[in-house]
């Protein structure tokens, strides 16, 4: 049952305001002005705007340039600043069982990190983290072991997680799902270590 | 006038009326009755800290005993409002320690209150006694540590959802041996453990004591010691509602609360191991009042609760409540007042939680008095919407949050317009509106027509040009406030509305089309409106008029531009050229 359509009023006939009388316009006489028309601000454009790259978390697409992976937010749903309307109060306080926060130990690094794997769409996307996280430290190595140093896949670093049956599991063979589930902590072992483990 | 009254008799009268209309009306009547009333007026809120200077307040007001202050936007709660925007209470707290040595209450709601601020409060009113900090932040445990130690005569403490840097639980042990004057405290909000030994001893020399609302942090087998120790708590919140399942913490947790018979209202519940809840069944037909909204409980249990709570006048949850225990609230709950469902998890696509208009629409059929609604769903519909509309036109305050922006009604794939402005039309008294879903131009018309007592309304990703904002600026007789956010609204119908802007307290719009130009013609034309703009990339000066502004926030006031402005805020002030000259190069 829709409302019944409005009676113009002396102040309320919106319908019959004639905007172009009242229009006021800035700038010399006779200059004209490139107005910008009223355009929607769909949700859509808001988060192109804000977000950049999206990363589909069912799949694992996270293939791809590193700066593009870590540029744009890699959640579930798209992030606008302060949608849906919540009090960070209250966010803090939403339910932890979609976070999942594991330490990450690189061989060599004097401190640990933790990372959020839900907060990731896959294996790529988690390796560039890394790099960039521990950068200062890999350039660092660099210096002091003059070696080069590529991504963390390709370098001195193996990336290998514990599972939960206490088992040391190198990044890849499972879906990143799977992963995500059975991982309880990471480390980025020296691959002369892991050559070492191989061999003894 | 030979025959009036003596001026203390008015006071007298005067004593009777509380309520600020009144009181402001009375200031009216004429010049002998402003002096008298001023003398005696007690209590001022100030709904914006910057439409008035304490000075003002002080020079008018010379004896005030109760003081209410109000200072961020609203649309600060959504991280809206850049840090440093201001709301410093500070020059508040100083001028009233010279002006109010009697002052006994301080309420301030979304202020920025340092821990200098609290020590000054704590040392310079003899009879304080309540500190309410809604929403505030920029103190420390440390201010509390000073409140507890200086405030002799403290009844009240509320930080509700205030953000408060935790230094330590240290700060409770600071409230003296003497100390038994505590009626209220609410520390909800706070991280750290306190000594418990400190809390029981406080808990047991306070025999007012009406409201305790814990932290996470004090754990389930503690409750029962407190609960004995107060068997007279009106409103009791727990900490963390969970311990390894033993029948006798769980024995002495039923039988404490059940020793409670004046307790109303029911708060906190973190972490709840469901095993302990029956423990509290025995209140359940006296409360009124009960608040989830932090609880991870699921649906069966929450509706095993209030299936017993006949008296629920109020109920906050989250949406684990589901339809099923909406229903179930619908047919226990009689006396429902105020419904407010949180998301829990607001930013997956699919919540595994079976809630949808459904719910709401029950609780508004079965519930004749309910007036307050807050709901955050993911579908609704223009018949849903009718069916509220019909059904409770008592309605005072509704707020809907349909979680995907921008989404139509889910059946038809229409807009929300029609089913908005049912509301609007059926529910006469709405005070307060929030909009959400897929909106035309057509709603606001609506809502310009129909919402003749709707003093505040919040918009996002709505209307389709100008016509939209000039439907609502033009009617809405009672709006005081108005914000919005991502609309395409500009330049025209604000400037054609500009005589409404002083009529209202604020309006906010962030990300829509306003330009600078309209922004400076507006400051020129209203010089009693503060026309603040919020930019934080800075602009250049040779495109600056047709710029469009980030954010803008425009406010009624008697006390000028502020002073206190950051270097992101720019106003139309007599320091224009300066600052234009003067800004740093982008």
């Amino acid at each position: 049952m829709p409302p019944s359509t409005s009676e113009s009023t002396a102040t309320g006939g919106g319908n019959s305001l004639d905007f172009d009388e009242i229009e006021l316009t800035l700038g010399l006489p006779g200059e004209s002005r490139d107005k910008k028309s009223g355009t929607k601000r769909h949700f859509a454009d808001v988060i192109d705007l804000k977000l950049g790259s999206f990363v589909d978390p069912e799949t694992d697409k996270s293939g791809g340039d590193c700066s593009d992976l870590i540029a744009g937010k890699p959640r579930s749903k798209e992030r606008v600043v302060g949608w849906p309307p919540l009090r960070s109060y209250r966010k803090n306080y939403t339910m932890k069982s979609n976070c999942k926060y594991v330490k990450v130990a690189v061989d060599g690094a004097p401190y640990l990190r933790k990372v959020d794997l839900q907060s990731y769409g896959g294996y790529q996307q988690l390796l560039c983290v890394f790099e960039e996280m521990f950068s200062c430290f890999m350039i660092r190595n660099v210096l002091i072991e003059k070696k080069m140093m590529n991504t963390v896949s390709r370098s001195e670093h193996v990336p290998t997680y514990e599972d939960k049956d206490g088992d040391w599991m190198l990044f890849g063979d499972v879906p990143w799902k799977m992963f995500v589930e059975t991982c309880t902590r990471i480390r980025l072992m020296k691959s002369s270590e892991a050559i070492n483990q191989l061999t003894n | 006038m030979a025959y009036s009254f003596p001026d203390d008799v008015l006071e007298h009268v005067f004593s009777f009326i509380t309520s600020d209309k009144d009181r402001n009306a009375v200031s009216l009547v004429c010049k002998s009755w402003y002096e008298i009333e001023r003398w005696c007026r007690r209590r001022i809120f100030v709904g914006n800290c910057y439409a008035v200077s304490p000075g003002i307040v002080i020079r008018r007001f010379p004896d005030v005993r109760s003081v209410e202050l109000k200072g961020k936007p609203h649309f600060a709660d959504f991280n809206l409002v850049p840090d440093g925007w201001g709301g410093y209470v500070y020059p508040w707290i100083a001028e009233f320690s010279r002006a109010y040595p009697w002052l006994e209450e301080i309420r301030l709601k979304r202020m920025v209150v340092s821990d200098e601020s609290l020590e000054l409060i704590s040392k310079s009113f003899k009879s304080f006694r309540v500190l309410v900090l809604s929403s505030c932040e920029g103190f420390s445990t440390d201010g509390l540590a000073a409140i507890a130690a200086n405030c002799r005569n403290l009844r009240e403490l509320d930080l509700r959802e205030s953000e408060i840097e935790d230094l330590s639980g240290h700060w409770l042990s600071h409230f003296p041996d003497t100390f038994t004057s505590l009626e209220s405290i609410n520390m909800a909000c706070l991280g750290s453990e306190v000594s418990f030994s400190a809390l029981e001893c406080l808990v047991a020399r306070s025999p007012n004591l009406k409201t305790l609302r814990l932290n996470r942090a004090v754990p389930l087998d503690k409750l029962s010691t407190l609960l004995r120790l107060a068997p007279q708590l009106v409103e009791f919140g727990t900490g963390a509602y969970s311990a390894e399942i033993r029948p006798d913490t769980y024995s002495r947790l039923a039988e404490a609360f059940s020793c409670c018979k004046k307790l109303k209202g029911l708060s906190g519940f973190w972490d709840v191991v469901p095993s302990y809840l029956p423990a509290v069944y025995s209140v359940c037909s006296r409360l009124t009042s009960l608040n989830l909204s932090y609880s991870p409980m699921r649906s069966p249990d929450i509706t095993k609760i209030i299936s017993q709570c006949h008296n629920l006048q109020r109920l906050w949850v989250l949406d684990y409540i589901e339809d099923v225990g909406l229903n179930a609230l619908a047919l226990s709950c009689k006396d429902l007042q105020e419904l407010r469902v949180f998301p829990s998890d607001p930013y997956v696509v699919d919540a595994n939680v079976s809630l949808t208009e459904q719910g709401l629409v029950s609780v508004c059929k079965g519930c004749p008095k309910l007036q307050s609604v807050l709901y955050f769903c993911r579908q609704m519909s223009n018949s849903a919407l009718f069916a509220i509309a019909r059904n409770r036109p008592n309605l005072t305050c509704f707020r809907l949050c349909i979680i995907e922006a921008q989404a139509p009604d889910y059946l038809t794939f229409e807009p929300l317009d029609a089913g908005f402005g049912a509301i609007v039309e059926h529910c006469k008294d709405l005070r307060r509106l929030s909009l959400s879903g897929f909106l035309t131009d057509r709603v606001f018309e609506y809502i310009g027509t129909h919402a003749n007592r709707l003093e505040m309304l919040s918009i996002a990703f709505a209307g389709d040009s100008d016509l939209g904002l000039h439907h609502v600026l033009s009617g809405c007789d009672s709006l005081r406030k108005l914000e919005i956010r991502d609309c395409p609204f500009g330049d025209k119908a604000l400037l054609a509305n500009v005589a409404k802007l002083e009529t209202m307290r604020s309006l906010w719009m962030s990300s829509c089309s306003v330009s600078f130009g309209a922004c400076k013609l507006l400051s020129q034309m209203m010089p009693r409106l503060n026309v603040e703009v919020i930019d934080e990339q800075g602009y250049s000066d040779a495109e600056a008029d047709s710029c469009l502004v980030e954010k803008l926030y425009i406010y009624r006031t008697v006390a000028g531009p502020r002073i206190d402005m950051p270097d992101f805020i720019w106003t139309m002030d007599q320091d224009r050229a300066y600052r234009l000259r003067n800004r740093p190069s982008s």
